[in-house]
């Protein structure tokens, strides 16, 4: 076991701060420290460019594909002076943190020469259609449905709770393209451009105010055969497997994003005497504490190459952060007080921490609600029987 | 950077997992809390056969060298079974002595404590006074304090060494709620003390010596509690189905395993922190104490719960684990002490 980091290791630390800080100071400032995920996004489509400009953009890819062929090291160094120099989450992050990979692993040469240049270069951004009105928790009773017709795939349907599908270029989307079937089997995973007549989005308004996820409508809507990733009726399998990389070396950036809203919190308790408050004190004192385990159980996780055995820190590490993280934004209420439930402006808009409190509510339901993460601990990590299908 | 075992690591390991499930038996440690707490068979063949107890000790000083890591590794699978072994005392003495002992003391009492010939116990006072070189005054709660040989004895800038059969110092042995390793109360009247000969650097150990013993042997304590309980889930059948298969009860097994990841990472974060003498070091320490011991509570108790009556049993051993986690939860600072000192170190000291 080794925590520290190698001198070369350091030195790349200090190259990615540097210009990182430099940037945020410079040519991006407007965008430094925006924490919300829909704030000026077309000053952040730019700033994905500019990442790519400079191969900064998705480092840990083949240098082949625009990345750097990164080691984990320098992946876990560059995600922590990303957050750490206050530079705003990726716009595309579901580009580079799930279509990528997910074409690298299981895309065909041309796939990937037609889709990774354009999504480390921050052109294309992507989103996510997996959810319907109907399938949400159980994901495999999706029902929009495509069909091949004439070389090109047809799909008809409704996804849901689409996060920036308004400022996407592409959507991947789980479709149900053999008749009649049920469940994960009958499903295929396809790449559509979200910006065509067949397709149609709604924002819907969130609790925070802010309208980050939307409708997404597809009547008729179309795409070249070649647009199926994988096979057809590998769709489950490939929706599955980008979940997977949900767990990867960008949850390291996101702590760091953590790391900013804890500080945030312990300034407010300093400057309002809540400090001196000993039930506080433990609460921040657990706070810390819990963000600290999530960097050395996400360390541990990414350290393990030993795919053969249950990774249990991979198993626990989503509902471990997303209830550490709403439990952070309740302190960050205890600590605020009354203050806290006032807006700075006329809009009904809020800063960091109360911005943190709502919208971390989201966080223990998207991306499996605590619960589901409950029962695939229990039933893939402990063995415990699934739970039963009903026939409603 | 690279946080997962060795190859070296992985195999002591399993060395000492395999060697504690064979021979701490739950019939063996009955037998020691039955009598004073020690099994002094487990003991001798794990200083001799393994050659494990000089972990942590450099190897010029006879020690078997490695550091926190494996010390840790070695404690979890001992908290594992709860065996009754004075590994904890032992730890925390050996290395004092090795880090602030002269030649003479590391002479006398190393190579005795690592072969198991003698057993040590290392204990922190506030209130003993010492006049000309002589001890007096009383220690309450020190862990299997009946069976030691030696003490060794931490208060602030000093440190000393006291042979058990010293005249002036008497040693009562009390009924202990956790019996695998029993408190007793050490009388001090006038007792001749060898005082260390590098205070500083023995206290500069002890502390995250006990820390990180206590802490790994929860972790160990916490795993076993949950795996014990999830065999009982697929073998139990009630309503017609295994017990396992209801959500309210899987969840909670869940939620044991979301706790223990966290405490293993807490206790090789800790172990890997004083071994590189990182400066996270002491913040990594007080996670780990707090955070693995209440981990081993949750789960204990938790294992009561989901065995229904048998866990309420004097037969079955969850209340072995349980009293473990209890024990473990008030020895060297509760949570609630390392969490202020960790609020101390980011909010500054509370006003
Ligand atoms: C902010 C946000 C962004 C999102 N972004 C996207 C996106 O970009 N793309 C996308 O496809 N989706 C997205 N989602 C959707 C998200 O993945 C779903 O909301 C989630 O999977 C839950 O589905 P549901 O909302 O239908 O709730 P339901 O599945 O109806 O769940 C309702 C309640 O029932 C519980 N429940 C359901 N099944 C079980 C069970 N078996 N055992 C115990 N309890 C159960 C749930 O835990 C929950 O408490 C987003 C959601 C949010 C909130």
């Amino acid at each position: 076991m080794k925590l520290g980091f190698s001198p070369e290791e350091e030195l790349f630390r200090a190259e990615c701060a540097d210009w990182l800080q430099g940037q945020m100071a410079g040519e991006f400032k407007d965008i430094k420290g925006i924490t919300t995920l829909t704030a000026k996004a077309e000053r952040r489509k730019e700033w994905e460019q500019q990442l790519a400009a400079h191969k900064w953009s998705c480092i840990g890819w083949p240098s082949q594909w625009g990345g750097r062929d990164a080691t984990l090291a320098q992946q876990v160094i560059f995600a922590e002076e990303y957050a750490r120099a206050g530079v705003p989450g990726r716009v595309n992050h579901i580009g580079i943190e799930l279509a990528g990979p997910t074409i690298l692993t299981f895309g065909t040469e041309q796939q990937k020469a037609r889709f990774l240049p354009g999504i480390a270069a921050g052109q294309t951004i992507f989103c996510q259609g997996f959810s319907e009105p109907g399938a949400g928790s159980d994901l495999a009773s999706v029902r929009t449905k495509g069909r091949l017709e004439d070389g090109e795939w047809v799909v008809n349907g409704q996804k849901i709770w689409t996060s920036l599908a308004h400022i996407s270029d592409w959507i991947f989307v789980v479709t149900r393209t053999e008749e009649g079937s049920k469940g994960p089997k009958g499903l295929s995973f396809l790449m559509m451009d979200v910006k065509q007549p067949g397709i149609e989005i709604r924002g819907i308004k969130q609790i925070n105010g802010d309208a980050e996820f939307n409708e997404t409508f597809f009547t008729d809507a179309r795409c070249p055969a070649d647009s199926l990733i994988g096979a057809v009726g590998d769709g489950w399998k490939i929706a599955m497997g980008l979940l997977a990389f949900e767990r990867g070396v960008s949850t390291l950036g996101q702590q760091m994003a953590f790391r900013n809203e804890l500080d945030a919190i312990i300034a407010a308790a300093k400057a309002n005497g809540q400090a001196s408050n000993p039930l506080i004190r433990q609460r921040i004192a657990k706070a810390e504490i819990g963000l600290r385990l999530m960097r050395y159980g996400a360390l541990r996780m990414l350290s393990n190459t030993d795919h053969s055995k249950i990774d249990g820190a991979a198993l626990t590490y989503k509902i471990q952060w997303a209830t550490w993280r709403r439990s952070l934004g309740e302190l960050a209420m205890d600590v605020l007080g009354q203050a806290g439930e006032v807006a700075e402006g006329s809009e009904y808009e809020w800063g960091m921490l109360p911005n943190l409190f709502l919208f971390s509510r989201s966080d223990t339901i998207y991306g499996g609600t605590n619960q589901i993460q409950r029962n695939l601990i229990a039933e893939r990590g402990l063995g415990m029987p699934r739970e039963p299908r009903g026939d409603l | 950077m690279h946080f997962a075992f060795t190859e070296e690591q992985a195999m002591i390991a399993e060395t000492v997992k395999q060697f504690f499930t064979e021979n701490a038996t739950s019939l063996r440690t009955r037998a020691a809390m039955a009598t004073d707490g020690i099994d002094r068979a487990l003991w001798a063949s794990f200083c001799a056969e393994l050659g494990l107890a000089g972990i942590g000790i450099a190897e010029e000083l006879g020690g078997a060298g490695l550091g926190m890591v494996e010390l840790a590794i070695v404690a979890e699978a001992a908290g594992g079974q709860v065996a009754a072994l004075p590994l904890l005392g032992h730890a925390m003495a050996a290395r004092a002595i090795a880090a602030g002992g002269s030649a003479a003391q590391q002479g006398d009492w190393l190579s005795k404590l690592l072969s198991g010939e003698a057993i040590a116990v290392c204990e922190g006072s506030h209130s003993l006074t010492c006049t000309d070189g002589k001890l007096s005054g009383t220690m309450d709660c020190v862990p299997h304090g009946g069976i030691a040989d030696l003490f060794v004895i931490v208060a602030p800038g000093q440190a000393w060494l006291v042979r058990a059969d010293a005249p002036g110092l008497s040693v009562t042995s009390h009924v202990t709620m956790d019996q695998t390793r029993p408190l007793a109360t050490l009388q001090f009247d006038g007792v001749a003390a060898d005082a260390l000969a590098d205070p500083a650097a023995a206290l500069a150990v002890v502390p995250q010596t006990g820390w990180i013993v206590t802490a790994a042997e929860a972790l160990g304590v916490a795993q076993a509690s949950l795996d014990l309980t999830v065999g009982y889930a697929k073998e139990r059948v009630q309503f017609g189905r295994a017990i396992g298969s209801f959500q309210a009860y899987k969840h909670r097994l869940a939620d044991m395993m979301i706790e223990i990841e966290q405490a293993r990472s807490a206790v090789y974060w800790a172990a890997c922190a004083v071994d590189e003498g990182a400066e996270e070091a002491a913040i990594a320490l007080h996670s780990a104490k707090s955070f693995a011991a209440d981990t081993a509570f949750m789960c204990a108790g938790n294992m009561i719960q989901l065995h229904g009556g048998i866990g309420f049993t004097w037969e079955h051993d969850a209340h072995l684990y349980f009293k473990r986690a209890r024990a473990l939860q008030s020895m060297l600072g509760h949570g609630d002490w390392h969490r202020e000192q960790v609020a101390t170190m980011i909010l500054g000291a509370a006003a």
